[in-house]
């Protein structure tokens, strides 16, 4: 074990599985010289310059090159800088990476892993500030990650670099710098797909994924002073999510809050209450951003944020 | 013209046997759209035919193609099996997709062609990215594959051209791009919405050596296709502007009313099948064996036609198949968890 950040511990699971498979390669805008975040320190150095490619700004061609250079089996990281910016590859993304296994009857397979940072960090405004995971968990033929803390950003990256699915992986820009413990063994992976206890709690089950699981953790930890307690589960894996962890714990609690930073409407907060509701009966609620694009003067700003205390006073009401 | 003296007759006899079978398949292919026996929609390349031949014919089996959606002649000659095309076309059991993609998604792998597309010049990005994986483990597997890859003109207007082409010329990646021009980008005379001096000329603004060449002269795409599949193999990407004529609709369904009935005629004196058959059978070349070859590619498709109608349709749990490998920790039944 050791502490590392969260952009320390997904450098390093790079740097394992490129040592690991010499197919495995990076390619994104300014990686020779550590990535927009340092999240690619020092690998240049390591690995040179074709196995972290600097690229020319132009997301459809880093995104669609990528679905070429899978096809032909090697094994592409491909950093879309902010998530917002991969808009501009969405065709390669969602009609060519998704769709080539399918759509070729199992011919093609394309292991590729594109990161995409996301989420609110000060006074970034709407361009540079999105959290868009809903999009992709509705598109058939990709997996969608989103890592909340350190370990999980080692061992989840390590998977979705092994996998041979397109995996949409979403890192929190403002998680960049928390430092936790990482364990060192270079075998070590998280499975996709399975969610995290985060907090385990009697009264109502708390689910949310990325920063919000922190946000969650400390509403949950001021409530326990109320005599309220909330099991908080980290997703980790959008798609496929484990629906079985969730339904087991509000088969348990009695009552489901689902809380995410990106906007509430259609986010995918709204499928884990439908399931929930449709599997048990038990009464959902949902906490996410109003429908407004991300403002840049911080008292606007914090008005698109979910904060401790709206979840507090959600869990309240509910238990 | 191309220099026609001392004429390698074995060579242009394949290539007029190639077309023959393309020009069979796609007639074939739109008698199946005709008569409802494919679903979808079917884009012929019926005078496109010395494009296809043309280039793929100077590709090893184990060379990369990328196509667009009107794909079967490039993909017949790449060596696909007819038949299971075919039966991709009607949809059903056996089709060389397995009646997931259809005419539009035709690819075969298995004798290197990744992949039709049904998103104009998607398959640029795509082209680039392959070779750029070639080029990746060039080094380390000794991988000296090419990747070609086919559009057509309309593509030259969409973005992927542009980012295609500077990534391959950045990188000096083994690719061949092929702008096949047949005049109209889906229904719309392509001249009338694409700026500048041509396809070409916006290559070579990128660095890329290009040239154009008369796509219905299978002699010259002959040639210039072996000495840009050889320049791209050694890490100089090449540009080639073909310039042929769509003879039949866009898609099957189209009755070609934008324009006259004299043009497509004067247009069909020009076919790329009968000016080969002219060229061998000025070269000496015996008549009864171009016969043999038409006979031959005829007798082909339509034994195609019959054996693809008398296949069954995929299994409908199929559809299921092939989506995601990644399964949730608890497992999962509902149509969600197919991925």
């Amino acid at each position: 074990m050791g502490e590392l950040t969260y952009a320390q511990a997904a450098r390093e699971a790079i740097a394992e599985e490129m040592r690991r498979d010499p197919d495995v390669w990076a390619l994104g805008e300014d990686l020779g010289r550590g990535g927009v975040f340092g999240q690619y320190a020092g690998l240049a150095d390591e690995f040179g310059p074709e196995r972290i490619c600097d690229t020319p700004i132009s997301e459809a061609s880093i995104m669609g090159a990528s679905v070429g250079a899978a096809m032909v089996g090697t094994r592409p990281i491909v950093e879309m800088r902010f998530s917002d910016f991969a808009l501009c590859a969405v065709d390669e993304l969602v009609n060519q990476a998704a769709k080539a296994r399918y759509m070729f009857g199992g011919q093609a397979r394309v292991p590729m892993v594109i990161r995409e940072p996301i989420g609110i960090w000060r006074s970034s405004a709407a361009q540079h500030s999105q959290s868009l995971e809903a999009w992709y968990t509705h598109i058939p033929g990709l997996v969608v990650v989103t890592p909340a803390t350190p370990a999980d950003n080692k061992g989840l990256l390590k998977s979705a670099i092994r996998s041979d699915d397109p995996v949409v992986y979403m890192e929190h820009k403002n998680l960049w710098s928390l430092a936790g413990e990482v364990p060192g063994d270079e075998d070590r992976t998280i499975p996709l797909g399975a969610a995290r206890l985060a907090r385990a709690g009697e009264d109502v089950t708390v689910v949310s994924w990325s920063r919000m699981v922190h946000v969650c953790a400390g509403a949950a930890a001021a409530l326990e002073g109320e005599g309220i307690s909330a099991e908080v589960i980290d997703l980790r894996t959008l798609w496929p999510w484990d629906r079985e962890r969730v339904l087991g714990s509000v088969a348990r609690t009695g009552r489901l809050l689902v809380v995410h930073e990106a906007v509430s409407v259609g986010g995918f907060g709204a499928e884990v209450a439908a399931t929930v509701a449709e599997e048990l009966g038990a009464p959902v609620r949902r906490l996410g951003a109003p429908r407004i694009p991300i403002p840049y003067a911080p008292p606007l700003e914090d008005r698109a944020r979910v904060t401790e205390d709206m979840i507090a006073a959600a869990v309240r009401e509910m238990a | 013209m191309t220099e026609r003296r001392n004429l390698d007759t074995e060579r242009f006899l394949a290539h007029y046997a190639t077309m023959q079978r393309i020009r069979a398949f796609e007639h074939a292919a739109l008698r199946a759209a005709r008569e409802g026996l494919a679903t979808g929609a079917i884009h012929a390349s019926i005078g496109q035919e010395a494009v296809a031949s043309g280039v793929c014919g100077n590709l090893g089996r184990s060379d990369l193609l990328l196509s667009n959606h009107r794909g079967h002649g490039h993909t017949l000659a790449k060596g696909a099996d007819p038949g299971a095309m075919m039966r991709e076309l009607f949809g059903r059991e056996g089709g060389v997709c397995g009646g997931k993609g259809g005419s539009m998604h035709i690819a075969d792998f298995g004798v290197g062609m990744l992949g039709a597309n049904g998103v104009v010049g998607a398959n640029i990005l795509i082209a680039a990215g392959a070779a750029h994986g070639i080029r990746l483990r060039r080094s380390r597997i000794g991988d000296d594959r090419v990747v070609v890859c086919i559009f057509g003109d309309g593509a030259v207007n969409r973005g992927p051209f542009l980012e295609g082409l500077n990534w391959a010329a950045v990188y000096r990646l083994p690719v061949l791009f092929v702008c096949e021009d047949n005049g109209f980008a889906a229904t719309t005379r392509t001249e009338a919405l694409t700026a500048g001096p041509g396809p070409a000329a916006r290559a070579e603004s990128l660095g890329l050596a290009a040239a154009e060449v008369d796509g219905n002269d299978i002699v010259a795409v002959d040639a210039i296709a072996r000495d840009f599949i050889a320049a791209a193999r050694a890490g100089e990407p090449r540009f080639l502007h073909a310039k042929t004529w769509r003879l039949e609709g866009h898609t099957a369904a189209d009755k070609g009313t934008y324009r006259p009935a004299s043009e497509v005629e004067a247009r069909w004196a020009e076919e790329p099948v009968a000016r080969c058959e002219g060229l061998l059978g000025q070269a000496g070349v015996d008549p009864r064996r171009l016969e043999a070859a038409r006979d031959a590619a005829g007798r082909e498709m339509e034994a195609v036609f019959e054996e693809a109608r008398a296949a069954d349709w995929p299994p409908a749990a199929t559809a299921f198949d092939d989506v995601l490998d990644t399964a949730p920790a608890g497992g999962g039944t509902t149509a969600g968890a197919a991925g």
